[in-house]
């Protein structure tokens, strides 16, 4: 039977609620902890399927470590582990201030994501390499990174490991495993592979961590990343970090609302699995054992970790005006600090007392930091970075017009 | 009316999706936010999400589907967040875009306008701060427009808007709130206390192509556009010289005319913009110049503009090339 052709209309994806509407996470299904299976090392992307699908949870609601991803991590593991999201947090909350307080331009934080870059980086080893987006600055603490020294380059102070030329948090380590931050989102990923293929060319036994937020892997570079990486059996971790936000668009738009971050593997035959972000354990049991699967040869991983960015994307940014009132208190997951403490106490290896000690200690730490970088400089007062540093670097050897410059500048 | 240039903007999408229901706006976060300088908002509460949306993070997407659209005869009018990001789209932009109509012999065409922030000045470093327009000019089948207050840009959108082929139209971000001249250490006017904010509140168009002598003088011509605009006046006042400062406001096609009447009349030609200059748009002028000039000419071509480095973050206004920069540079053009 012949039918008049209907007219066409465009989808566009929308977010359950904005700004008026009750914060609502009811089709967020979440699947119990301990529920999820763990595969084999050499499982194929095909056999884990559904994986893609689920979440990876290892704490429950009492805070109990539970099911098959269980690490049985020492005490002293779960205390540094909680000592590094505290630390972040607290020093997420110094500059915040300080941002606010002028002595920097702009600043970035973690709020309600620590687990997922602390807990990953005590996986790695030393000489292996991430390729982080600003929202790891975990990778440093729990690396071991100076405090001092990230306050320095947030600063542009006179010892700025970067000279003032980058802007706040988008740092620089090599020696700690921390590759240089762009700015142009999406561009990591595709090095972290090739730093990868690196390591296998070479016969080398380190292996890379690419990083990427849910909105950036709309870009064509996460794309070729899983093509490269599947295509030669990269040895790399691809990490998702879906914080549910990019900027105001809902992560809805860049999966197209219908399939997860992690199912977009499949299509490369890439293992894929999803874990609880604000799971402390389960990050860690995760990450542990799609590293394990590079340095074994055995090719890339893809881990779509879930979390929730509790606060506003940067300094310039206000979310008020595109996320529901309360949402980040609606959101199913909790917050990674009070999990680990509670599973920490309810080994009987901490208490609420000790909890409340350990914030004033870190906070004194972080103060005691960002004395010292302020004791040499801030963006607006003290020693600053040198404007003769705008011409060096650019090139190894300083080319003659750039020479030329330089004195017509007056350095 | 006083307008920003935000809000001349945010005006100028407003009448032409009205005017034209073939308009369509898109980019990141340009739909239920409207911008993230809000260049585009409420545009979609009137409009309709069909009309004004927000896209996944892809430059190249956002370009390669405007592509898309315009071939199928709508008219799409897209922001890339920061002229820094563009990259990913270079390719469609310029292989695609550029070059539809030439090379399908007209058959098909590319009416598209790409709206992307640039320039310094509000301490972005290296991916907030660039001024890629050499990098559009350099492309045959581009157009390439950059206003400096909040009349022409509402005037120039329009016309690119109109325009039957692609456009790139750059909007030099410090002057989005007031006519930024250099003094970072000093509170600009706003453009709602300027008179250059007074915006009317029909719809109009600029032509592209057409430069505007922003201050007569006989002694030397300053060539310059976007936010230079204002600093160089900022450094002919400083210098004390009697300069006449052009906006060019399109840079293709360019306004040769009017360029080469000043320059006949000064005998001098001082070149000012926030690129790099190394095969800036400063190197194209200074080109025209010493070609059709030369025997007008009293002292060499010269250009104040960003040094050939990455924009720092820091240090930001020992790169901006800013009105002692450019008073200095007058005064050398000036002795000779
Ligand atoms: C290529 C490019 N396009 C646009 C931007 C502007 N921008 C900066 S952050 C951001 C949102 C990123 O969201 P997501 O990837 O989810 O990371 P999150 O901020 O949530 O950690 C955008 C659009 C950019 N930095 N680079
Ligand atoms: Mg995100």
């Amino acid at each position: 039977m012949h039918k008049d052709p209907q007219p066409l209309s465009l989808h566009v994806p929308e977010p359950g609620c904005r700004p008026g509407d009750a914060p609502d996470f009811s089709d967020f299904i979440i699947p119990k902890a301990g529920e999820a299976r763990k595969p084999a090392l050499d499982a194929s992307a095909q056999s884990m399927r559904d994986m893609a699908f689920s979440i990876v949870r290892v704490l429950n609601k009492d805070g109990k470590a539970v099911g098959p991803w269980v690490e049985n991590l020492s005490v002293d593991q779960l205390k540094s582990g909680l000592r590094h999201m505290m630390l972040l947090r607290a020093f997420d909350a110094r500059m915040l201030i300080a941002q606010r307080q002028g002595k920097t331009s702009f600043y970035m934080q973690s709020l309600g994501e620590e687990a997922v870059s602390c807990a990953f980086r005590m996986t790695l080893k030393d000489g292996d390499m991430n390729f982080p987006t600003y929202r790891q600055s975990g990778l440093l603490i729990a690396g071991g990174y100076p405090m001092q020294m990230m306050m320095n380059q947030i600063y542009s102070n006179a010892e700025d490991p970067l000279k003032g030329r980058q802007m706040p948090i988008l740092y620089s380590a090599k020696d700690y495993g921390y590759f240089s931050i762009s700015g142009n989102l999406g561009t990591q990923y595709i090095q972290a592979v090739g730093w990868a293929m690196g390591s296998a060319i070479a016969g080398d036994t380190k292996i890379a961590a690419a990083w990427i937020g849910d909105g950036s892997t709309s870009a064509s570079d996460f794309h070729a990343s899983m093509v490269f990486a599947s295509a030669y059996h990269a040895p790399v971790v691809l990490n998702v970090v879906n914080n549910q936000w990019a900027i105001s668009t809902f992560q809805g738009m860049a999966r197209g609302e219908v399939a997860t971050f992690a199912a977009r593997g499949h299509g490369f035959g890439i293992p894929s699995l999803r874990v609880d972000g604000n799971d402390y354990l389960a990050v860690h049991a995760v990450a542990k054992w799609a590293a394990d699967r590079a340095r074994a040869g055995l090719g890339p991983t893809l881990i779509e970790h879930v979390t929730y960015r509790a606060g506003g994307h940067s300094t310039s940014d206000d979310p008020s005006s595109y996320r529901a009132k309360g949402e980040g208190h609606a959101w199913p997951l909790g917050d990674p600090i009070e999990r680990l403490k509670t599973h920490l106490i309810m080994l009987g290896a901490w208490s609420e007392e000790r909890q409340t000690q350990a914030e004033t200690e870190i906070m004194d730490e972080v103060r005691e930091a960002q004395k010292a970088a302020e004791a040499i400089g801030t963006l607006t007062s003290g020693k600053s970075s040198s404007s003769r540093d705008i011409f060096e670097e650019v090139y190894a050897v300083m080319p003659p017009h750039l020479v030329k410059q330089r004195k017509e500048a007056g350095y | 009316m006083r307008m920003t240039i935000i809000e001349a903007i945010q005006n100028a999408h407003d009448l032409a999706m009205a005017r034209d229901d073939k308009v369509v706006v898109f980019g990141e976060d340009v739909g239920f936010f409207g911008g993230v300088f809000r260049c585009t908002a409420g545009l979609q509460e009137k409009y309709g999400p069909s009309r004004c949306f927000d896209t996944p993070i892809s430059e190249l997407g956002i370009v390669g589907s405007a592509i898309g659209m315009a071939a199928y005869g709508l008219k799409p009018v897209v922001e890339i967040q920061f002229a820094d990001y563009v990259y990913p789209a270079y390719d469609q932009i310029v292989s695609e875009a550029a070059r539809l109509r030439h090379r399908s012999g007209g058959d098909f065409t590319c009416p598209l306008v790409i709206r992307m922030p640039s320039g310094g000045g509000i301490y972005g470093g290296q991916t907030h701060s660039q001024s890629p327009e050499s990098l559009f000019t350099h492309v045959a089948g581009l157009k390439t427009v950059m206003p400096s207050n909040p009349r022409d840009a509402k005037g120039l959108l329009l016309a690119a808007i109109e325009d039957p082929d692609p456009v790139i139209f750059l909007e030099p971000k410090r002057l989005y709130n007031g006519p930024f001249d250099g003094h970072h250490d000093r509170p600009i006017v706003p453009w709602k206390k300027h008179d250059l904010g007074d915006v009317a509140k029909n719809y109009y168009t600029t032509p592209l192509g057409k430069a505007e002598i922003v201050r007569a003088g006989s002694k030397v011509t300053i060539l310059t556009y976007g936010t230079m605009v204002h600093v160089a006046q900022a450094g002919a006042n400083e210098a004390g010289i009697d300069a006449e400062i052009i906006d060019l406001r399109t840079l293709i096609p360019l306004d040769t005319e009017t360029i080469e009447a000043s320059v006949k009349k000064t005998g001098r030609c001082v070149i000012v913009h926030e690129a790099t200059k190394t095969c800036g748009f400063g190197a194209e002028l200074s080109a025209l110049v010493q070609s059709s000039c030369f025997f007008y000419l009293e002292a060499p071509v010269t250009r104040v503009t960003g040094w050939d480095t990455p924009y720092p973050h820091a240090q930001e206004w020992d790169y901006f090339p800013g009105p002692a920069r450019v008073a200095q540079n007058l005064k050398k053009v000036m002795e000779v």
